[in-house]
């Protein structure tokens, strides 16, 4: 039987884990009031449902549906001409939940906004495309990475990866080196299917030793010829050292390569 | 002017040189190898300055080309994604006969340090490689020396490419 294991997340993890150990939290901070950030909430109004400072930008969450509308405020009314990063972070094993976040940047205050909304997998978002050219390419790229669609997108397609890939590389369900379509894909596309026999699996660990390849390792005292057959066991030949014993070298020595090249 | 020459100590003292087939074809062969201008990554880097003034691949008659039809040596520098293996055997596929490949850094060899589902583990899954040059990138002395060894190569070939099989000729 084959060990199980869960699939909902084959991310690496490390093997060793301090118990004592806690992870540091980016500390929050209340908005003040007066300041620019406190106007920005102010202009959102309801539609910021939680909003706090992390280390001096203001993060907002909103309601997914209205991901258009507060972008649309904040930068009409609030001067963030800029959308330098869209993307999403996958906590489909946490929570069964994506987090889309929008990063906004305000030149003229030096001032940047993070609006953060959560969608189930399989729900859709509103495209930004008419707000921000940036989107385009941003949501393309978190269409490709995650499989989220995204409405009213002008031109929906992969971005990085083939238009005939299948999975999204940036989930937590897919695998670092590739599912089985993943780690097949050049082979099947140039050659064919019926090629895989002959080109074989693909060779993931390249430093990896072969106890009994004799073509490319030597074993040091246990000197064979080139290229023999050793899977039975290669035969001893004891070390001679020249410190503790006297070292016969008129004796053929069992480590002679003569078939060697 | 010089004068004409003959040097009766050789050749049964003729004015003449006698060579096989073989051996005059592969002269022209490895004397004149037109490499495909492949980068695909930070080996290019390399592979450029390989073909710059200071290390100079023209004295070789190594003569970077921007089309396979006129290339006859294909080196392979950088990373191979598996989105890109598709043209990269295309751009081999359209090289004419005969043909040879150098494979060029850690990434074309096996992958490299690039040990993920988006890149090719060593270009030889999908085209067949004559050199493997090792390196993270090569020296451009470590290409120069590359083509040196491919010379050699193609120098004990027979000139007949159908009697090659390209296994089987192991450099010593």
């Amino acid at each position: 039987m084959r060990k199980y294991v869960p699939k909902d997340n084959v991310q690496g993890k490390s093997y060793y884990t301090d118990r004592f150990w806690v992870a540091p939290r980016v500390p929050r901070e209340e908005v003040e009031a007066d300041s620019h950030f406190a106007a920005v909430v102010k202009a959102l109004g309801r539609k910021a449902k939680e909003s706090y400072i992390e280390i001096g930008q203001l993060v907002v969450h909103i309601n997914p549906t209205e991901n258009f509308n507060v972008l649309q405020i904040l930068k009409e009314k609030c001067g963030y001409t800029q959308c330098s990063e869209q993307s999403a972070v996958d906590y489909l094993a946490k929570d069964g939940e994506f987090e889309l976040f929008y990063q906004m940047l305000n030149i003229t205050e030096a001032k940047r906004v993070r609006a953060v909304c959560r969608i189930k997998e399989g729900e859709a978002i509103e495209s930004v495309e008419p707000l921000f050219k940036s989107a385009n390419f941003a949501e393309r790229e978190m269409f490709d990475m995650f499989g989220i669609k995204v409405n009213n997108h002008p031109f929906l397609k992969r971005i990085l990866m083939p238009d005939d890939w299948e999975g999204h590389p940036l989930l937590k369900t897919y695998p670092l080196h590739g599912d089985e379509f993943a780690s097949w894909y050049e082979v099947d596309k140039i050659f064919g299917k019926e090629y895989r026999d002959v080109i074989g699996p693909e060779n993931r660990d390249p430093s990896r030793i072969d106890r009994y390849d004799t073509k490319r390792f030597s074993r040091v005292g246990y000197e064979v010829p080139f290229d023999a057959d050793i899977s039975a066991g290669e035969k001893e030949a004891a070390i001679e050292y020249s410190e503790t014993v006297l070292v016969d070298y008129t004796k053929d020595s069992g480590k002679q390569l003569d078939e060697r090249r | 002017m010089a004068q004409h020459q003959v040097n009766y100590a050789s050749s049964a003292g003729l004015p003449i040189a006698l060579t096989s087939v073989d051996k005059l074809v592969n002269w022209g062969r490895s004397n004149s190898l037109w490499p495909l201008t492949y980068g695909l990554a930070c080996c290019a880097i390399e592979m450029m300055a390989s073909g710059a003034s200071r290390y100079d691949f023209d004295r070789m008659g190594t003569i970077f080309r921007a089309s396979p039809r006129q290339a006859d040596v294909m080196i392979l520098a950088g990373t191979l994604s598996k989105k890109h293996s598709e043209f990269a055997r295309r751009l081999y596929d359209q090289m004419t006969e005969p043909k040879w490949v150098i494979s060029m850094g850690s990434c074309a060899n096996t992958g490299g340090m690039f040990n993920t589902y988006a890149t090719v583990q060593g270009v030889d899954r999908i085209i067949p490689v004559d050199i493997y040059l090792p390196g993270c990138a090569p020296r451009p002395e470590t290409l120069q020396y590359a083509l040196m060894m491919l010379q050699k190569k193609i120098r004990r070939e027979s000139a007949n490419m159908n009697n090659n099989t390209k296994n089987n000729l192991r450099l010593v």
